[in-house]
This record gives structure tokens, sequence and C-alpha cells, in this order.
């Protein structure tokens, strides 16, 4: 296939599995008109990456064909007037970010890095710190350009009836190729966050924060303790915010450190606890507020290039659930309790409570209810066994899992989990497909 | 607080990689850039990009630096932008090595595309700049040109001589205002080096050679590395004897 190259070294971002793929890196959408029949051909199929930030294999396509979209990284346009920015799938979040704020915007959501294209936060209908406010990326997507193997070039916007736009959104790539994406920015006064850090000691304070929080703040998340147990079971710090009204605009300059290589495994984790363990002593059971830049408050591991690499070698794989909000409490409380039984897993989780605001999507992963996310070494077989302890708890509470964090939920769960999966296959390209995939169907 | 005029930048070979994230760059400033290239559509989408980004404003201009009068079509791209503050001459073809080695038509293409085409603009933005009074020339070399090895030294036969003839002008320039460069960037990872294996310290982003790139466009010269470590290695490089170079396999 020409202009492909076989790669064995793509990774995703929890650095397994390993995979063989011929890898196309395009600069310009015309070269799709070439590349994308070669890949649809492929006995493997193909699939459109972006910057690999989805830990698990979603983002990849072993056996098969990849486009790397991230040379396709054009503007096409950008009202400033009504904050709405059309621009190539291969358009970074950062590069919005660097548009957006001198005009007075910011993205409407955003996840946890800003190193994501967006045909990715398309893809995986991406989520933040806003949920319960917001909703997912895919309310603010009023429409993108998607490129099939029936050879043409659909333009879709939010109105569309034939289901493909919901099908898109949170659809893992597999309803085509995203070559352009129309994005409604959302009008801040400042670049600055007023943040509120607040320690509490057991999961119930949490819940109550979090009820109490969602309704003044904007942005509401909470690390957790994993090593807490008993009755400080759920100790944590929760973080609240809303954008500031100073009217400062500065886009941050970023840079800093970067991990070059593999570290030792052990390495994270006494980095996240003592730095968890300072704080939290410090805040001495009392809220703190201050003002942040929206950087180190929205992207804290975007500073630190390749923290993945930190867990080693073997990787890790990252576990993101959503129970509804009836089971949470104790459906929480069993996942952290079996988590500090088996020792594994990083000492820090993340908590949060999503609102009910629905997404256009029909694979999108978040609910009304709890999630929660953390990382756990790959440890192999006794890491596994965590996960399908956890899955259990999980699909007992009538919750579910986050494809874009997965690399083994068992395609049980995931149809479980996902009752509009069937009428996402209908709308499936043929010559589109992903590790991921092939393995929910197996 | 007197406003800056907007520098007026005439990117010539608009379509590559290094001059697509100089162009950038410009754009940052709320630059006037002209884009010369044989692709309108594609030259017609960077353009819009670079109007998002800041540039105040973008025209662009099919050419096929072969055969059109470099001295005729620069002087209307400048009378478009209203002058011209820097030129940036960015096009090339890297070429198949092998393949021009076997067809002597081939090497004649590469040596053509990359010298004969581009030392005639290079000598007309030379003229026109010398005739404004004022203005840079950057002119995208290599390091291929430092010293000829098999891989690659028809490529850098054609970049050496680009090289000299840069030399030439910037010393041609000592006495009046403008400014000639020519910068020399390693291996970039952009559409030309597509199919090479990548990755390792020796390798440049498309990003990192363009802020040389825009800094040339400045200040120093006549010679600029890109990243600037390829200075010491080329000396290195040029220094080894040709009994051991000629024992080495890149």
């Amino acid at each position: 296939m020409s202009s492909y190259l076989q790669r064995s070294d793509i990774l995703p971002w929890g650095r397994t599995p390993q995979s063989q793929m011929q890898v196309a890196h395009p600069s310009f959408l015309d070269e799709l008109a070439v590349l994308a029949p070669q890949g649809w051909q492929s006995p493997g199929r193909l699939l459109a990456g972006g910057l690999r930030r989805s830990y698990g294999d979603s983002c990849i396509n072993d056996g098969g064909a990849l486009i790397e979209m991230t040379g396709v990284d054009r503007f096409i346009s950008f009202d400033h007037s009504t904050g709405i920015i059309e621009a190539e799938a291969g358009v970074r979040l950062a590069d919005i970010l660097k548009l957006a704020i001198p005009a007075g915007y910011f993205l409407p959501v955003t996840p946890g890095t800003k190193f994501v294209t967006l045909g990715g936060a398309v893809a995986n209908d991406v989520h933040g710190k806003n949920h319960h406010r917001a909703g997912t990326i895919g309310r603010r997507i009023r429409g993108f350009t998607l490129l099939r193997s029936d050879g043409s070039e659909h333009v879709i916007n939010r109105e569309d009836t034939t289901g493909l736009f919901a099908a898109t959104i949170g659809g893992l790539g597999l309803t085509g190729i995203i070559t352009r994406v129309t994005l409604e920015l959302m009008r801040v006064e400042s670049s600055n966050m007023t943040v509120q850090t607040v320690p509490f000691d057991n999961l119930p304070e949490f819940f109550s924060l979090a009820a109490e929080s969602d309704a003044t703040h904007d942005y509401t998340v909470a690390w957790i303790d994993c090593l807490a147990k008993g009755d400080r079971l759920g100790r944590g710090i929760f973080t609240r915010a809303n954008h500031s009204t100073d009217g400062e605009r500065l886009v941050s300059s970023g840079g800093g450190p970067t991990v070059p290589v593999d570290a030792p495994g052990f390495l994270l984790n006494r980095f996240s606890i003592s730095a968890f363990n300072q704080l939290y002593f410090s805040l001495a059971g009392r809220p703190r507020q201050a003002t942040s830049s929206y950087d180190p408050f929205f992207y804290p591991l975007d500073s630190i290039a390749n923290w993945n690499r930190l867990y080693g070698s073997r990787g890790f794989y990252q576990y993101q659930s959503v129970v509804p909000p009836n089971s949470a409490a104790d459906a929480t409380r069993e996942m952290l309790q079996t988590i500090a039984a088996a020792g594994q897993g990083s000492f820090l989780a993340v908590l949060k409570t999503f609102g009910e605001t629905a997404s256009p999507g029909m694979l999108s992963f978040p609910m009304a209810g709890t999630t929660l996310a953390l990382d756990f070494a790959n440890r192999g077989s006794s890491t596994l066994s965590l996960l399908d302890k956890l899955d259990a708890i999980v699909g007992e509470a009538g919750g579910r899992l986050y494809p874009a964090k997965d690399g083994r939920l068992p395609a049980t769960m995931f149809r479980a989990g996902y009752p509009r999966l069937d009428q996402f296959r209908t709308h499936i390209d043929p010559g589109m497909s992903s590790t991921f995939w092939r393995r929910m169907t197996r | 607080m007197t406003t800056q005029k907007p520098l007026r930048v005439l990117i010539l070979g608009a379509g590559s990689g290094i001059a697509q994230a100089t162009a950038r760059l410009y754009a940052a400033e709320g630059a006037r850039l002209g884009l010369a290239g044989r692709q309108p559509e594609r030259l017609a989408v960077i353009a819009s990009d670079l109007r998002v980004r800041g540039a105040v404003e973008v025209e662009t201009f099919e050419i096929d630096f072969m055969t059109a009068d470099a001295a005729t079509m620069l002087s209307e791209m400048a009378a478009k932008l209203g002058g011209v503050d820097h030129i940036i001459l960015a096009y090339g073809v890297l070429g198949d090595q092998g393949g021009a080695e076997r067809s002597i038509a081939e090497a004649q293409t590469i040596l053509d595309v990359n010298f004969r085409s581009a030392a005639a603009w290079a000598l007309a933005a030379a003229n026109l700049l010398e005739l404004q009074g004022h203005g840079s020339l950057v002119v995208l070399g290599s390091v291929a040109g430092d010293r000829g090895r098999r891989s690659n030294y028809i490529y850098g036969a054609a970049k050496a001589g680009l090289a000299v003839l840069v030399e030439g002008i910037s010393h041609r320039f000592r006495d009046s205002g403008p400014r000639a460069v020519i910068v020399k960037p390693g291996p970039t990872d952009t559409a030309m080096t597509a199919g090479m294996t990548k990755g390792g310290p020796l390798w440049a982003t498309p990003e990192a050679v363009a802020a040389i790139v825009r800094r040339a466009a400045d200040q120093g010269g006549p010679v600029v590395y890109a990243p600037a470590r390829w200075r010491l290695i080329m000396t290195i490089i040029r220094a080894i004897p040709s009994r051991i170079f000629n024992k080495m396999n890149f």
C-alpha cells in the first residue's frame, strides 16, 4: 500500500497492547481520496487515529490500517461573535484554546488532557468536570463531515434524523472517517478559575459535598485515597470551581518536564500518594480558596509529557465506571473496599457525580450517577481478576464502563451497559474497524 | 505608541511542512502573507487556517517554480502585498537517490528543482530586495549539502550549491539594507521524509525548524543550522577523513 508504513511500535496511552498496523500520516484531506480506499480494503479494515490518549485498544487496529489524522490540523473558520469554530479533525483542543481564550471563549467541555484531537473528542464523546452542568461535548457539536467507504463525504449536522449523527458521537470512529468538525465554544470572562479545595473524611461526606457543590459550581471533582479503610473509606479532597470574572485572558505557555523513558513501576504511586497526603494534611480539615490559571486546573498531568511512562514497560489499565444514583453509594463503597483489599491500583482515584443532561451519542458513556476512575499498574492476571470483581459490582448496580479508558472490558459487559448498541451497529461503516470492536464482536 | 505595520511575507513553496509551520508563526503575529505553490486547492486550505490564526491578509498564487518567470512573478506578488519584508524560499523535492543514479534525467530533475530553479528565484528575490533597499531572504537548505554521502548526494549537491549562492548574496548585501540567510535543517518530520524511520534525538519537528527560520528572518546568519546542534555535528562530519568516512554507511 503506497504511503502506508508497517509499524509495530504504536501503543495506546496505557502502553498495552502492542499491534502491527499499516499506518499512513496524511498532511491534507485530499490525500484521503487515495489512502482511505486502500485502508477500507485492508483485511483488518481501517481506523482513523488521533493523539492516542485512549488508554485501551479503541485507538488501534491490529492487523489493519490506521490513518493518523494529526497532520490534518487546519482551522477552517472561527466566528468571534458567535463562538462557532470549524476545523479539520486533527486540530487539537490545545490549539483551539490558544485561539479561543484571547477571543473570550473556552472549550464548552474538556477532558483531563488538552492533547486530544477534535475527531477523537467526538469519537469518544468526551466529558469533563462540568458534566453536571454541560453534559458531554456531543451537545456542543453542530456538525461534522464524515468520509465513508461508499465513497461519499457526508456533511452531517445535529438536526440529522438518519441516526448517523448520534452514532458518530461516541462512535469510536467506526461510522467512518471524521474529517471536519464544527464546535460551539463557550463565552468566558477570564482564563482564570476560582477554585475551592475542601478535604472530606469519608464517602458519605463526598456525596453530600457533591450534591451541595453541583448547585453552586460549574466544575466539581474529587480525589480519593484508595488506601483509606474503615470509617475513613473514601476520604479525599473535593475541588469545586467556576470561571473567574477578573477579565484576564492569558494562554498558558505550557512546557514542563518530560518522562523520557519507561520508569520503574513503583515511582508513580510514590509521587501521587505523597502529593495527596501533603495537600490533605496541609488543608487540616478546612476548605481553601484560590485563583488558578485554567491550565493547572484542567490539565495537571499535561505538564508532564509522557507521564504514562511512569507506569513502566508493562503499562497500566485505566478503569472508569459510572453507576446510577440509587445504587451509587453502595456500589462505590463496595468498589473502594475491593480495591483497598486487593492492595492494587493507584493510590488515587477520581470520583465525580454526573448530571442528568443526556448526550446525543448512542454509545455515550456518561449517565446520571457517580463515576469512578483510576489506574491499575498491569501486574497481569491479579490485575485482571480485580477488574473482573469491579465489573461485577458495576454490572449489578446497573452501571457501565468507558470504552475510551478500557483495555479489557468483556463483551457481555459492554452489551449490557449500552442498550443502544444494536441501533449503533446499523450505522457502522463496513470499511472501518478497530481492535476494540473486534474484541467486542468476537 | 505607533502601530506596527503588519509584516509582509512571501512564502515560496507554501505547501511544505516547514513552510506551513513558519506561516503559522507569522499568522500569529498578524502578518500579511503571500503563499506561492503548485496546488491552489491546498493553498486555499492553508490560507483559511492562517486567517483563523491571525493573519490579517492571505493571498495565494498558483506558480510552477520551474517554468514561471521569477522576476516578473515576484514583482506581481510583492505588489499584491503592498511590498515585501520577508521572502522565505521553502520549496524542494527530496527525490529518490537510487532512481536518480539509474536515470540521469531523474537526477537532473532533483538538481533543477532544488538548485537551478531555487537559485533563479533566490537571485530574483535578491534583486527585488536590493531595489527596495530592505528586507530578508531566508532560503531552506539542508545539512545534506555539507558533505556528499552515498545516500543523498544528488539532493545534497543541489543544496550545497544553493548554500554557496545564498552566502554570496549575503556578502553582496554587506553594504546595503537587505539580508540573506540559508537555514540548514537536519532531518525533519514532515511529508518530505515520509517513508523514513523517524524518531530519536536527531529528528526535529517542523515547528522547531520554523522557529529558527522565523528568527533567521530577523537576525543572524548567513548560515544557520536547525536545530543549532547540527553546526557541531556537521563540523565533525566534514572533518572525518574519507578513508574513515567511506566505511560509514549513512
